[in-house]
């Protein structure tokens, strides 16, 4: 946090300065772990066996904060008989197709809420088309009303299969799989637990490394299962803070540009399952379910209204029928190995450098090079838009500019003084930017470039009878210009039909809940609804801080409603009162009638604590008084995931895809149900109990330094950061640097089956060697900042990574993997091609003789399981 | 100078005699650092904006001389940041200052080996071309069962989480109704 969010890092340093301990697990020491109060290193990989060992460690001792657990998770509620958990199934969960690699969730859900024929659930297509993403908002859509055992007893409760599934994450175990010694994990653990509770909270705080894993989604929902049996959700002090890398990636997931979402995180229609806006919206709505999404018409039916204006009616079901539609794996992974396949012929590139910044860039390049067009649009020439100029595979041979069609626009960009408009940070906060200057000589806003683009595309078509066209034609585009150039959209009006107004007067909405589903309202994007209330532009608001309360609520404006903590009812106890003093923040005033406190709360404001919905009813009025996870389908805190996850309803540890060990904890290697892409540009370095992982022997991650920003783009073309940081390298134990014959400040290189990657060797006990399963391993760090344009070049990291994806939502591995390390520079030219084939070569070989070996030696995500289940 | 000016003159003096004992302040201040302004005093305007880089969102000033960005400073006022910012927010002037930054439109064609200068008016002219001719070559009606589909699979686009809502609204929205789907951004990454 220190290194990659230094400012945010300050109000922990604050925190410290009032008598927090702070806690930085990490594969490597970093200016954050000098400031901390404890420093665990840990192998790249294992946090869910980390994590899942002091969940064991609250279970078998019972440390849950009891009151809590039982009122605002699912500790309670009981799951159908059929369950069978990875304890009696070898790591895998029941359900389990070896052909598919996916699950039936049928034996996940809750007791009665079994579901049957149509309704039920298709998890190699959810996979496909990450499903699991619109849960970001959407909380579990299951049916309100469930069977519960308060007393936690019944042996098919959430709490006692909880208690069974993480009984083998000993702090032995932890030792074994993590690297870290008994000793400093029980300091955690007690860390943790004593500072959790009634009168305290305890904060965790990731960064989206953590995202980057076949099992990421797993790693955060470990942390929230732990974070709600100590009671540190919805409360100040507490939570789970992800700390986003772009200034605007918040916005960018909730105003998408993704493939399976719309605005307000509801699905791309999906050819099959939504035939009709009806079956789109209740998909959304879940009829049954308690809380908010019930009210989903109105969200889906303000977005086409948005979208097609007066063309989408009642009758024609609001133009439902003009949205594409979704039906398998449409992600930016799938979508570079069609280029290479030729069936993607134009790409844009608004910001974004793939050549450095994704994982695998020799794919990403090869992909580009063979497009028919490709549009860049950015500050700087960055490597995306030379990749037919300079990129390694020129050097290789493999991309030869005379032979390669792939047409580049390189657009230059405007700045973000040059423009306004709203970035989103990483607490959901909108913040209005005002322009400073304009943009110099043909640099344009992405909004001007998009505007005038969809208006030289409706001009083409203007005189066009073909119904494909209907959807560009009828699309509402008529934004007011202006500016000095007096060609430049306006980002307010925009931002005004991003909120949502009454079509008949124009006034903008105040709140989600004035949305209609008849047509007499529009709203582009339902969660942002209200940062346009009363006419003003609530992003605007510039409030000093030290002139308002410690929450700053007018500063900014949050979605949703201006909401700072989530789920904040459950700072209050199950009667509506704060559960300490020194942490009050919302709560019930009874001589008010309502819910008050220092944030908008997280609740239907008149709903008594005491209130209980009578049986049958749902929506919002089905969440009793004391339900406060109100996305969530049962009111509940999750602690098992009966729907909506690809690979389980709990956290397992399974090895990533690429690791010199065996996994210590069950017969299954790795996540059974990881997205795998088996081409001969993709091959992968082998793992146990494949044979050979010596050839590539140790464990290796990336991170960032405080003085670049991710590929690259907007730092090593800035003098003073360039300057800073000038050259790539990579760090390695003094134990490694003796094993290998690395030498300090001297040339070394990193290699795996897809890439030889080279830089400065700098030997540091940053770096720990760690104790694995009876062995030591070893691991190595880069950054993955350098290209080949800029300042200062080198080396890209992200190279190394093949591409394996976690499940739930197809986000590459790409925070760790098994390489080697070699003294010296790699070869060059013609000879680095041959270098690098023959480590595929020698990782495929094995693969292939693998696969034919007898079982257990096969991949899982290959075949079948590594063991039949039992 | 009379002595008594030569002594007053002399730092230490300053600071045995005045309010900064430890020279740190006014006591080490020469008549020259006094006769300075700060670039921030004589900006003509002030934009409050935020850094682009983390998703911290640090509040930014941007302090404009005669049409140009002259300097860029950490907000007080912001709740989330308090003036601070880190080296790369600090050195943002330089980035939206850089001679590296490209201004002008540049065009590499098939099997070309150089880039070539064009119009920001062609190019728009180019880039709507392409992207309906392509879009008109790779359109998907139905699949094989026949439920609609509406949509190309020709057309792909990558980028966003550096962009504001309101750009991210507007590409989406336009990419929608013309059927490109494979929209993707850094969140995917």
């Amino acid at each position: 946090m220190a290194e990659a969010h230094p400012v945010g890092f300050q109000w922990v340093m604050e925190a410290k300065a009032r008598g927090a301990k702070v806690i930085h697990v990490d594969p490597r020491f970093t200016r954050t772990s000098a400031m901390a109060d404890q420093f665990v290193p840990l192998r790249a990989g294992s946090d869910i066996a980390f994590l899942g060992g002091i969940v064991n460690y609250v279970l078998q001792n019972e440390l849950d904060f009891r009151e809590y657990v039982v009122a605002y998770t699912n500790a309670a509620t009981i799951v159908t008989d059929g369950y069978r958990d990875t304890e009696d199934l070898g790591g895998l969960f029941s359900g389990f197709d070896p052909e598919t690699n996916t699950y039936d969730p049928e034996s996940w859900q809750y007791a009665g809420h079994e579901q049957n024929g149509a309704e039920r659930q298709d998890h190699a297509r959810q996979r496909e088309t990450a499903a699991a993403l619109q849960h970001e908002t959407h909380g579990m859509s299951v049916k309100g009303e469930t069977e519960r055992d308060e007393t936690l007893q019944h042996p098919n409760c959430v709490y006692q299969i909880l208690k069974r599934h993480f009984a083998r994450y000993t702090p032995e175990m932890v030792e074994t799989v993590c690297g870290v010694s008994q000793d400093a994990f029980a300091e955690v653990c007690q860390a943790w637990t004593t500072n959790s509770g009634r009168e305290r909270t305890t904060a965790l705080v990731y960064s989206v490394g953590w995202t980057q894993h076949s099992v990421g989604v797993q790693y955060i929902r470990t942390g929230a299962i732990l974070q709600l049996l100590l009671g540190n959700m919805g409360r100040p002090g507490g939570g789970i803070m992800a700390l986003r890398g772009h200034a605007s990636i918040q916005g960018s997931t909730d105003i998408p540009t993704l493939f399976n979402l719309l605005p307000g995180y509801l699905p791309m229609p999906d050819a099959e399952k939504h035939p009709s806006l009806e079956k789109w919206i209740d998909a959304v709505r879940h009829p049954g379910s308690k809380g908010f999404w019930a009210n989903a018409g109105a969200y889906g039916v303000n977005l086409l209204k948005a979208y097609w204006g007066a063309s989408a009616t009642v009758e024609n079901d609001f133009r439902y029928d003009y949205l594409p539609r979704i039906n398998g794996d449409h992600g930016t992974y799938r979508t570079v190995l069609d280029m290479i396949d030729g069936k993607v012929k134009g790409y844009f590139l608004l910001g974004q450098n793939p050549a450095v910044g994704s994982a695998h860039g020799r794919a990403q390049r090869l992909g580009m090079a063979n497009l028919d067009w490709l549009v860049v649009r950015d500050l700087f020439e960055i490597e995306s838009a030379t990749f037919w100029k300079n990129s390694p595979e020129i050097e290789t041979g493999e991309i030869v500019p005379e032979e390669c069609r792939t047409e580049v626009f390189l657009m230059p960009a405007a700045s973000h003084v040059e423009k306004e408009g709203t970035f989103t940070q990483t607490q959901r906060m909108l913040q209005w930017r005002e322009k400073a200057v304009e943009p110099p000589g043909d640099c344009r806003s992405d909004l001007w470039f998009f505007y005038h683009l969809g208006r030289m595309v409706k001009q083409r078509l203007a005189e066009s009878t073909d119904e494909r066209d209907r959807p560009i034609l009828d699309l509402t585009w008529d934004y007011p210009v202006g500016g000095e150039r007096g060609d430049e959209p306006s980002a307010e009006a925009v931002l005004k039909e991003i909120n949502g107004y009454e079509v008949a007067t124009g006034r903008p909405l105040s709140l989600f809940t004035e949305m209609k589903d008849d047509g007499s309202t529009l709203g582009g994007c339902w969660i942002y609804t209200g940062v346009f209330a009363d006419g003003v532009n609530q992003a605007a608001r510039r409030k000093p801080g030290r002139e308002q309360s410690w929450v700053a609520p007018e500063w900014g404006w949050a979605w949703p409603a201006n909401r700072r903590i989530l789920y904040n009812r459950a700072s209050a106890d199950p009667d509506g009162k704060p559960w300490s003093e020194r942490k009050a923040y919302v709560w019930w005033d009874q001589a008010k009638g309502e819910w008050t406190g220092e944030d908008i709360p997280d609740f239907p404001k008149t709903t008594p604590p005491s209130y209980r919905p009578d049986p049958g009813t749902s929506g919002v009025e089905g969440l009793a008084g004391d339900d406060p996870f109100i996305m969530q389908g049962d009111g509940k805190g999750s602690l098992f995931v009966p729907v909506g996850l690809i690979d389980g309803p709990l956290p397992t540890h399974y090895e990533p895809a690429e690791s010199p060990v065996r996994n210590p904890l069950y017969p299954q290697q790795a996540s059974p149900t990881r997205m795998v892409y088996r081409r001969p540009e993709n091959p992968l370095n082998p793992s146990p109990p494949e044979h050979d992982t010596d050839l590539f022997p140790y464990v290796f991650t990336t991170s960032r330094l405080t003085e670049h920003h991710t590929a690259g783009g907007m730092s090593r073309t800035v003098e003073h950061l360039a300057e800073l940081q000038p050259s790539m390298f990579f760090e390695v134990s003094p134990e490694l640097a003796a094993e290998r014959g690395l030498k300090h400040m001297k040339w070394g290189h990193v290699v795996t089956a897809r890439a030889a990657v080279e830089g400065r060797i700098f030997v540091t006990d940053r770096l720990t060697p760690l104790r694995i399963d009876g062995r030591i391993v070893h691991q190595v760090w880069l950054p993955y900042h350098w290209g080949s344009n800029g300042f200062v070049t080198g080396d890209s990291a992200n190279d190394l990574f093949g591409i394996v994806l976690d499940p739930n939502v197809l986000i590459q591995e790409s925070k760790v993997g098994t390489c080697d390390v070699r003294p010296g520079r790699r070869p060059t030219g013609r000879a680095l091609a041959e270098y690098i084939a023959g480590l595929g070569r020698a990782a495929g070989q094995h693969q292939a003789a693998s696969v034919t070996a007898p079982a257990p030696a096969t991949d899982p995500a290959a075949s079948k399981p590594d063991e039949e289940p039992t | 100078m009379g002595v008594r000016e030569f002594i007053k003159g002399w730092p230490v003096y300053r600071q045995l005699t005045g309010t900064d004992p430890l020279g740190r302040g006014a006591a080490a201040k020469s008549s020259h650092s006094e006769q300075l302004t700060a670039r921030t005093s004589t900006a003509d305007s002030v934009a409050r904006s935020v850094c682009p880089y983390c998703a911290v969102g640090c509040g930014q000033k941007v302090f404009v001389s005669g049409g140009k960005v002259a300097q860029i400073e950490g907000d007080p006022d912001s709740p989330i940041s308090r003036g601070r910012l880190c080296p790369k927010g600090s050195a943002s002037k330089n980035l939206v200052t850089s001679p590296l930054r490209q201004t002008t439109v540049k065009y590499r064609r098939p099997y070309g080996t150089e880039w070539e200068d064009l119009e920001l008016g062609t190019a728009m002219e180019m880039i709507a071309d392409r992207v309906l001719a392509t879009r008109s070559a790779t359109w998907q009606d139905a699949d094989d069962k026949g439920r609609p589909l509406r949509r190309t699979m020709g057309i792909a686009s990558l980028g966003g989480a550096t962009l504001d809502n309101e750009e991210n609204y507007l590409i989406k929205k336009l990419f929608t109704a013309m059927g490109a789907i494979q929209i993707e951004n850094q969140a995917r990454i």
